[in-house]
This record gives structure tokens, C-alpha cells and sequence, in this order.
């Protein structure tokens, strides 16, 4: 499906490095859909973007369900980590 | 031997608000009269698997061309690039896609070979911007494949712009040919059968095909999706419906 399933963020303070190396990020989204490269019909797609730049400025991936979860457990533990700091 | 060959290249044409847009076409070189066809690119952008797309439409005898719906947010990038950036900006919004379609069926009536008949065929948020080019732009011939928000309604808080047309299907002008997988979700089966009872109750002309064994993407060869029994028998649905009313 094209589920059109999206979510978006503004992103603060933060960087990406890209083809071209590295540049201030402005906004994240992250969707379920058709990966272009991953082998999976569906995958939990974040591209990180700075508009202001030009649509080549993004750093993207293509992730399984399953990595997808991992990841987010990973952050999730990380985050809180970082509270403590 | 027949004459077979084939011209496709990329091309600037006046879209929406008279933008100058890229697109792509592909054409016979044997002399006309013969239809076109415009061909809608799914989400994924303008990519090489779509090109072919309207390369094969050439082969099977028409002037056919697909527009760069995201000409204006990303000119000359990438085409997952290009629809990374479209999506954060919400995708395309139904008027300019309208805008982009009408001058999309302006180009291929100027050709020289046409015989003023022009289809449509559309896949994944293509397929419902098929559907709506029935209602909105003077076409013969839609085709919609697998189209999601035809009929349903998105979910609340739903960052991009896609309303259903269910309540546009009274002013459908062109015959609807529509395709879809049984094992998809966006159209599910429920939402097919509303959308064919909605055609039914107002008189339209449609032919609708349910592939058992297919989800969404069925035609797309690229992709783990592809079910080539499905894409086989929808290939040539399309033929015969393109040659019916084109």
C-alpha cells in the first residue's frame, strides 16, 4: 500500500551528514510505505531533511519492522539514560 | 518487419498555473492517428521503473507521457529525493495534480499524431489521481490501480493533503477500468466494493478485477509485491480497455 501513513517533526539543534557532508537538520519524517532499496514490501522509512538546502540534504533510511522496534527500544533507553547525565 | 520504433526522452510542458514542469514521454514513430496516455507515478516519485512504464504504453501504440509531480518542490533531484521532499511538505495537493494533468492532455493533443483521445492510468496515490482526472480533466479513459482515499476517509491528524472523492463519483465523465489486490489494505476490499457501488448506483461505465493472492503494488516488478499472474492479467485489461476507448 501506499499508506500515506506519515509523521513529521521539526528538528532542533541537531546535524546529519549526508553526500556532501554534514548539515544542520530542519525536519524529520518518518512513514510506513514502499522502501526504495530495503527488501521489504513495507518499511519504517525516517528521511532527515534541511529544506532550506535543497532536496539533496537528507539522510535516510529504510528500516524492517523488526530493526524498527529495536531501534525505537534503543532510543528509548538511551533518552533516559541521558536524563541522568 | 513492422516499423516499430520508439522515441522516448524528457521534456518541459506547461503545468499548473502555466509552470513549466518536467515529464517524460515515450512515442511511435509510425505515423497516427492514435490516443495517448498520461501516466501517474505512485508516491515513490518519478523513477526508472515508471519511465518504463511509459515506454511500454509507446510500444503498445500510443503517445504516452508521465509528468514529474514534484517538479516544483525538487527540480533535477533524485527521484526518492524528490519525494522525500514532496512528503514533508505534505504531497501534492489535488488542484495542482489537476493543473499538471489538464496540461499534460493539452501536450498530447498538440502532437501532430493524435487523435484527440487521451487516457489516464494511475498507480498506488497515482490510482486515485487517476480516478480524479475522470472527474476533473477531459479524458476517454481512466485507470485506477490500487488506489487508497477513493473512498475512506484518512486518519484523523493526517499530515497529508488527501481527501476522499467518493462524493465526486456522480460527476465521473470517463469509462473507469479498476485494479486491485485482495490482500491489500489501502484500498481494502470493503473500500473496492463501496467504491463499485457508488459507480453502480450512479450509472457509471466500469470494470473492475479483484486478484486473489495480490496486495498493493501488485504490477510494480521491482518490488517483492509484484505477482506476476496478477500483473500478467492486468496488462492486458489495460490493453483492451485502452483500445476500446482510445
Amino acid at each position: 500500500m501506499c499508506t500515506y501513513s506519515t509523521e513529521r517533526i521539526e528538528v532542533r539543534r541537531s546535524s546529519g551528514k549526508g553526500p556532501e557532508g554534514w548539515f544542520p537538520l530542519r525536519t524529520a519524517t518518518v512513514y510506513y510505505d514502499h522502501p526504495v532499496h530495503a527488501p521489504d514490501d513495507h518499511t519504517v522509512n525516517i528521511d532527515f531533511l534541511a529544506p532550506d538546502r535543497g532536496p539533496g540534504a537528507r539522510v535516510a533510511v529504510e528500516l524492517s519492522l523488526e530493526s524498527a522496534r529495536e531501534l525505537l527500544a534503543a532510543l528509548q533507553t538511551t533518552v533516559e539514560r541521558a536524563q541522568h547525565h | 518487419m513492422a516499423y516499430d520504433a520508439v522515441l522516448a526522452e524528457t521534456v518541459g510542458i506547461r503545468g499548473h498555473g502555466d509552470d513549466l514542469i518536467e515529464a517524460y514521454t515515450a512515442r511511435p514513430m509510425a505515423p497516427g492517428p492514435r490516443g495517448g496516455v498520461i501516466v501517474i507515478h505512485h508516491m515513490p516519485g518519478y523513477d526508472k521503473e515508471t519511465k518504463e512504464m511509459v515506454r511500454r504504453f509507446a510500444v503498445l501504440g500510443y503517445d504516452a507521457i508521465c509528468v514529474n509531480l514534484y517538479s516544483r518542490e525538487a527540480p533535477g533531484a533524485a527521484p526518492d529525493d524528490a519525494a522525500a521532499a514532496a512528503r514533508a511538505r505534505g504531497g501534492v495537493p489535488d488542484e495542482r495534480f489537476v493543473g499538471d494533468a489538464k496540461g499534460a492532455a493539452r501536450w498530447l493533443r498538440g502532437l501532430p499524431t493524435s487523435n484527440g483521445r487521451v487516457g489516464t492510468i494511475g498507480y498506488c496515490s497515482g490510482g486515485r489521481q487517476a480516478f480524479l482526472s475522470g472527474v476533473e480533466v477531459d479524458v476517454q479513459a481512466a485507470v485506477d490501480c490500487y488506489g487508497a482515499f477513493v473512498v475512506g476517509t484518512p486518519p484523523e491528524g493526517f499530515p497529508l493533503q488527501v481527501a476522499p472523492l467518493a462524493d465526486r463519483v456522480p460527476e465521473l465523465r470517463a469509462p473507469l477500468l479498476g485494479l486491485f489486490g485482495q490482500d491489500d489494505a489501502h484500498p481494502s476490499p470493503a473500500d473496492v466494493d463501496e467504491l463499485e457501488k457508488l459507480l453502480r448506483d450512479n450509472g457509471k461505465t466500469y470494470e473492475f478485477h479483484r486478484y486473489e493472492g495480490a496486495g498493493h503494488a501488485f504490477f510494480a516488478v521491482n518490488r517483492t509485491a509484484y505477482r506476476p499472474e496478477a500483473a500478467n492479467d492486468g496488462w492486458e485489461r489495460i490493453e483492451a480497455f485502452f483500445g476500446r476507448y482510445l
